[in-house]
């Protein structure tokens, strides 16, 4: 360990390297956090473009734009990229910036191995995206890419998938053992487990969830690559598999991977809402029991996805109430932030409003899921768009919304700059309407009984979709004066003051703005 | 890096290669918990040396279901599409199936059985389904299975549905057979 400590106190003095080359081979946390954010920005865009094409089509019912071929591989691509592109390498990013100066540590603990994940994210998005350029075209299955149809039925660009699958998930275990031993091996002294804040708590147990469940999504690829290239049949009924094995491989993945993309979120959220509200955080120790147990419930959950497969009657009844049963902890967490605002002096600044509406829009899409896990009510849900609307108000007003959040509270201490505190609004009000107008609607046309994936519809939909269309490119349009605004901030602004914000409490706020290149060579002392 | 971070690193990468394998184990342990549960039409032979027979059966209907899986030429259709049996006594029905293309070709019948709670109360002494059809171009056969329903199934079962999915399995096999010839 000395060794280390004493080789970043000579870096202290020259910097960081000059160049493209920096950026290659940096191993410095705060370097390759930046990295990580600009990459799931650049994958926020692409993605987001793909989901413009998908509401450009259904503008009107009937085929107007693009092939259907084409539209459901808009339709894979968009939510592979987003779940892994843009929400999970976000919080990775955010991760990396925040949890080493949130318990004054110096840096990761595998500082090599940090750049090593972060670089195979764009050979495995690169290799994703090339198979749009490929005989057959891209993925066209769906982001949970279903055997048979990604095996038996899967056009032959689906190799290319199943590697770049390995890939990611070999990017995401690498970075949650290295959050893991940071967290749990470089913490200033006096930083108890319950002493950290609670971004780091999240992605603590963010960090387990991955490492239990990327390598179930390593098999579940591996197992199609051998049913389409070795004759195996773990999915194949005629060779004595079961394509409904892979749902539950798949989802046993699935529900943890869901809790991963929302647990950071609780974790900035409790951070923004307290210091905006100017009082300490209501129930901190419950917060921290209510993330673990939202995490150990999640693996006991998965079937909630697969109801209509036909289950036994006592196993409907089982992932019913587990799901139900999450609602408890969750709950938890709802009342906490409430009561944090209850009598604080609140101020609305940008993070603010970001996590405001983050807790009433989660708490919209937590609602809905509790409708989808009543077992009678979800075969009348399966697959129709109410399913859509739920899952993108969990991940738009939920995990994005939070990491918008992340974004302008933190950004004064990654830059030195204070964002523009007037577009900063505008932006959160266009993708607040935007947001609103685009999914809630589809609660609407789902509950009417308008079946999702399809690039066509009946005409009674026509009205809902028009105006989900409409929000749709609010909020896409929206997200380019987010761009416009942190490239502002970057090139210059208003100069942050160390604390920043007049709540603000915590270690990272205790140095400079910018934080300087290597903060807590020593480490500081915590009460 | 320290011992403490060593050795935190050695038991996260362990448990990584250890879910990696879990992932896999998960193929046994479903098939075990179909089998002991009687989901999935992943019925059992019927045990030798156990009588399900009994003179306290009652009527119950059977229709008989069959599917041709996508690009399965094969005619194959039951020959009687409904039977009144009594539990407790054996029964025997006919599946007819023909090849009508100009090549040789290999099928596996995979069943299912609705509603599934009769599953565990079926047992089949015989069927087609537990093994491989072979038949020649233009070959025709009659496939059968014999089958009890144990007399404590539940009264609430009056209706069950055998159906039977039947897969092209001529190119699978000699893919297999490829695969391991070429090791």
């Amino acid at each position: 360990m000395s060794s280390v400590i004493e080789s970043h106190h000579d870096d202290h003095h020259h910097g960081p390297a000059k160049g493209l080359m920096r950026w290659l081979l940096t191993t410095n946390h705060k370097d390759i956090g930046t990295l990580y954010l600009w990459f799931s920005f650049a994958m926020f865009l692409i993605g987001g473009a793909m989901a413009m094409v998908i509401r450009a089509e259904l503008f009107q019912p009937g085929m107007q734009i693009v092939e259907p071929e084409f539209y459901n591989q808009m339709l894979t691509l968009h939510g592979l990229i987003m779940v892994f592109g843009a929400v999970m390498p976000a919080f990775v990013g955010l991760a990396n910036w925040l949890v080493p100066m949130m318990v004054g540590a110096p840096d990761m603990a595998l500082p090599r191995l940090n750049n090593l994940s972060f670089w195979l994210l764009p050979f495995a998005f690169g290799i994703l995206l090339s198979s749009l350029f490929m005989e057959g075209g891209a993925p066209n299955f769906g982001w949970t890419f279903y055997a048979p149809l990604s095996t038996t039925y899967a056009p032959p660009s689906v190799t290319f998938f199943i590697f770049s699958v390995h890939i990611m998930g070999a990017s995401s275990i690498m970075g949650s053992i290295n959050v893991i031993v940071t967290i749990m091996n470089m913490r200033a002294p006096g930083m108890d487990l319950m002493k950290m804040p609670l971004f780091v708590w999240s992605w603590l147990i963010t960090a387990y969830l991955l490492i239990a469940v990327m390598p179930v999504l390593a098999g579940a690829v591996t197992m199609m690559l051998m049913d389409i290239h070795f004759g195996t049949s773990f999915f194949n009924a005629a060779g004595g598999g079961d394509p409904v094995l892979f749902q539950h491989i798949f989802w046993f993945f699935g529900h943890p991977e869901v809790y991963i993309m929302i647990l950071p979120a609780f974790g900035i959220v409790s951070h923004i809402i307290e210091t905006f509200s100017r009082k300490q955080l209501f129930g901190y120790s419950s917060m921290v029991w209510a993330m673990l147990s939202i995490a150990i419930l999640s693996f006991v959950v998965w079937a909630h996805h697969m109801f209509t497969v036909g289950m036994p009657l006592a196993a409907e009844l089982f992932f019913m109430w587990a799901t139900m049963l999450i609602a408890v902890p969750t709950g938890v967490k709802v009342f906490n932030w409430v009561a944090t605002m209850f009598k604080g002096s609140i101020t609305y600044e940008t993070p603010m409003l970001f996590a405001i509406s983050f807790v009433v829009l989660f708490t919209i899409g937590g609602f809905s899921g509790l409708m989808l896990s009543i077992v009678p009510a979800d075969f009348q849900y399966h697959d129709t768009y109410f399913v859509v609307a739920h899952f993108h108000y969990v991940l738009v007003p939920g995990s994005i919304f939070s990491i918008m959040a992340a974004v302008y509270y933190w950004i004064p201490k990654w830059t030195g700059n204070m964002y523009d505190e007037r577009m900063g609004r505008l932006h959160f009000w266009l993708s607040f309407v935007g947001v609103n107008v685009t999914f809630f609607p589809q609660h609407w046309i789902g509950l009417a009984g308008m079946p999702r994936r399809y690039p066509d519809y009946a005409l009674q939909f026509a009205d809902w979709n028009m105006v989900s269309t409409a929000g749709a490119f609010l909020f896409g349009a929206s997200q380019i004066l987010f761009l416009f605004i942190v490239l502002k901030t970057v090139m210059g602004g208003k100069k942050a003051t160390p604390q920043v914000w007049e709540g603000a409490r915590g270690l990272e706020w205790s140095v400079e703005s910018p934080a300087p290149y290597h903060t807590f060579s020593t480490p500081p002392k915590v009460n | 890096m320290n011992n403490s971070a060593k050795r935190t690193l050695k038991y996260l990468s362990l448990a990584v290669f250890g879910m990696f394998f879990f992932s896999f184990a998960l193929v046994p342990l479903y098939d075990v918990f179909c089998e002991v549960t009687g989901l999935n039409g992943k019925i059992s032979q019927s045990e030798e040396g156990t009588s399900y027979e009994s003179n306290t059966g009652r009527d119950l209907t059977i229709q008989f279901v069959s599917h041709n899986a996508e690009q399965m030429p094969w005619v194959f259709k039951p020959s009687e599409k409904i039977m009144k049996v009594k539990t407790g006594k054996y029964s025997n029905a006919t599946f007819f199936v023909k090849n009508n293309t100009d090549k040789p070709m290999t099928a596996r019948a995979v069943p299912s059985v609705a509603p599934s709670n009769a599953n565990e109360y079926l047992k089949k002494l015989e069927c087609f389904c537990f093994e491989e059809q072979f038949l020649a171009p233009g070959e025709e056969a009659l496939l059968p299975v014999r089958f009890i329903f144990d007399s404590n199934m539940p009264e609430s079962i009056n209706n069950v549905a055998l159906s039977y999915t039947i897969f092209d399995i001529t190119n699978y096999n000699d893919m297999e057979m490829a695969h391991h010839d070429g090791r």
